[in-house]
């Protein structure tokens, strides 16, 4: 079979070809008026924290198109390995799919190893595979779990760079996050009081920040347990009317009745089936 | 978005090179989000807004009703830069002011309106950057709706939404208050429980969706009695 070979040598270093190919299709159909569909960013609330048996993950659920809500309840806390999850804010697509990958590697390489995965093992993958894209990649993490040296929390930013810290927030709520974080965080705090500071986090960046909302997702990561909680508290619900003396009939009946919808033509075609096996498979109802 | 020219041949860095003056330009508007939303009945007016206000993804307050009183019988709601609403609404009242000492009566409905696209139009090369409806009783006491876009034009309606909810809210009234797209069913006319009802679960759908509406909701209702507020909260994130 004829292999198509290039003219060139190979280069050694980043090859850009493609950023060319994208500047120019933006170009050509900002001319006729259109533009490039844009990713979905998640607009997002997340955190991390690092208490005294572990560390707890939490995340908001909203996700974003510009400024229309497009999934009021997603969820941003991804599966890593048993002992690592992984928050992610930017495009819900990169965070998806980078964390899923990740994830995959790591299984392949804890078989190999025969050992737990550790966390600085993932910070490591993720990192060299954002810096390999040069930040195309819009995928913000934070990175937390309990391996054989303890409980780790990493933050990893587009471009590759990462951070090892107590305490991070990320996505466009991380302000708001951060200043419930540097007014209450201690040391070795407890599970009870570690799960309220980020559950307080959040919500700061629910209620200040118009890209996050919705609920609350907490996750609790222990040696040897992990507490996946969804939702952890459903920080708003819609339409509840908070004043208990008004009626209780929430909202209007908005019920259509049958016909008011215009049925123009209807075709019923029946299908000819025939009976080939019968079978009966007993219940144990006991 | 890295442009084309930033990349030559393939595995080769161009020369960095200083471009010279950079020209920064100031934008003289802002948005802070906000919904509006006027109902006609026969006998009754409605004026809702939520209260919050924004720019970017923040929230400046959560307590900036978007409806203005204008006269006994006159509500204006309006939305969309909160600079020029605070300005547009100063110039109406004190064009209301002037036409009640040189004529000696209260100015109508129909009279607000076309004076206010007077004086949008007014602006018509450095648009006041607002999206007025105004609702209220007209001479024979009916209720009354008038639309506006940013540079004047207007016309009377029976609903209307504005705002940043408006193209989720208008869909659903034109199908509640307009019946479109439905078949065999009685075109009663619209009470005022039936009206504040729909405003208020209709804004509850909008904040659930919209990013810029929430916190509250703030619902006139006019009638030949006077004007009557009521506020429901909404969802607060």
């Amino acid at each position: 079979m004829a292999t198509l070979t290039m003219s060139r040598p190979p280069f050694g270093g980043f090859s850009f070809e493609n950023c060319k190919r994208n500047a120019t299709l933006e170009g050509e159909t900002s001319k006729l008026g259109f533009s490039l569909p844009a990713a979905r960013k998640t607009g997002t609330t997340i955190c991390g924290v690092v208490f005294k048996d572990g560390v707890v993950l939490g995340a908001d659920t909203r996700a974003t198109e510009g400024m229309v809500v497009a999934d009021k309840n997603c969820s941003k806390i991804h599966y890593i390995s048993p002992n690592i999850y992984c928050c992610g804010a930017g495009t819900a697509a990169d965070t998806e799919m980078t964390t899923q990958i990740i994830s995959s590697n790591l299984e392949l390489h804890s078989l190999s190893t025969g050992r737990l995965p550790r966390v600085a093992t993932a910070n490591r993958m993720l990192k060299q595979m954002l810096f390999r894209y040069q930040g195309y990649i819009g995928a913000a993490l934070v990175l937390g779990g309990v391996d054989c040296n303890g409980p780790h929390l990493y933050s990893i930013y587009p471009h590759g760079s990462t951070d090892k810290l107590p305490y991070v927030t990320m996505g466009s709520g991380s302000l708001a996050a951060m200043a419930v974080f540097e007014d209450r965080y201690k040391p070795n705090m407890e599970e009870e009081e570690a799960k309220r500071l980020v559950r307080d986090a959040i919500a700061a960046g629910i209620f200040n920040d118009l890209g996050s909302g919705s609920n609350i997702d907490l996750c609790v990561i222990t040696k040897g347990n992990v507490d996946y909680i969804r939702p952890h508290d459903e920080a708003n619900k819609k339409g509840v009317r908070l004043n208990e003396l008004e009626a209780l009939q929430l909202t209007g009946d908005y019920k259509y009745k049958r016909g008011t919808t215009a049925v123009l033509t209807k075709a019923i075609s029946p299908l000819d089936l025939e009976v080939v096996e019968e079978s009966v498979q007993t219940m144990d109802t006991s | 978005m890295i442009s084309a020219q930033a990349f030559g041949d393939p595995g080769k860095m161009k020369d960095y090179h200083y471009t010279g003056p950079v020209e920064h330009r100031f934008s003289p508007y802002a948005y802070n989000g906000g919904t509006v939303l006027a109902v006609a009945g026969d006998d009754f007016a409605i004026v809702a807004s939520d209260t919050r206000l924004s720019e970017g993804y923040s929230i400046h307050s959560r307590d900036s009703p978007k409806c203005y009183k204008l006269t006994d019988t006159t509500v204006l709601g309006c939305s969309g830069f909160h600079g020029d609403c605070l300005t547009l609404t100063k110039i109406i009242d004190a064009r209301l002011k002037m036409y009640k000492h040189s004529n000696n009566k209260t100015m109508t409905s129909g009279a607000i309106a076309a004076m206010l696209s007077t004086i949008l139009y007014s602006r018509r090369f450095f648009p006041y950057y607002v999206y007025n409806i105004i609702g209220g009783l007209d001479e024979e006491g009916k209720g009354a709706v008038y639309s506006f876009d940013p540079v004047g034009s207007y016309q009377r309606d029976t609903y209307k939404a504005g705002g940043s909810a408006s193209a989720m809210l208008q869909p659903l009234l034109d199908n509640q208050i307009g019946f479109k797209n439905m078949e065999g069913v009685q075109h009663v006319p619209l009470t005022q429980e039936k009206a504040v009802q729909l405003v208020k679960d209709v804004f509850i759908s909008a904040a659930e969706r919209d990013v810029y509406t929430g916190d509250a909701l703030r619902v006139c209702i006019i009638t030949k009695e006077g004007l009557k507020e009521q506020t429901v909260p909404l969802r607060k994130d």
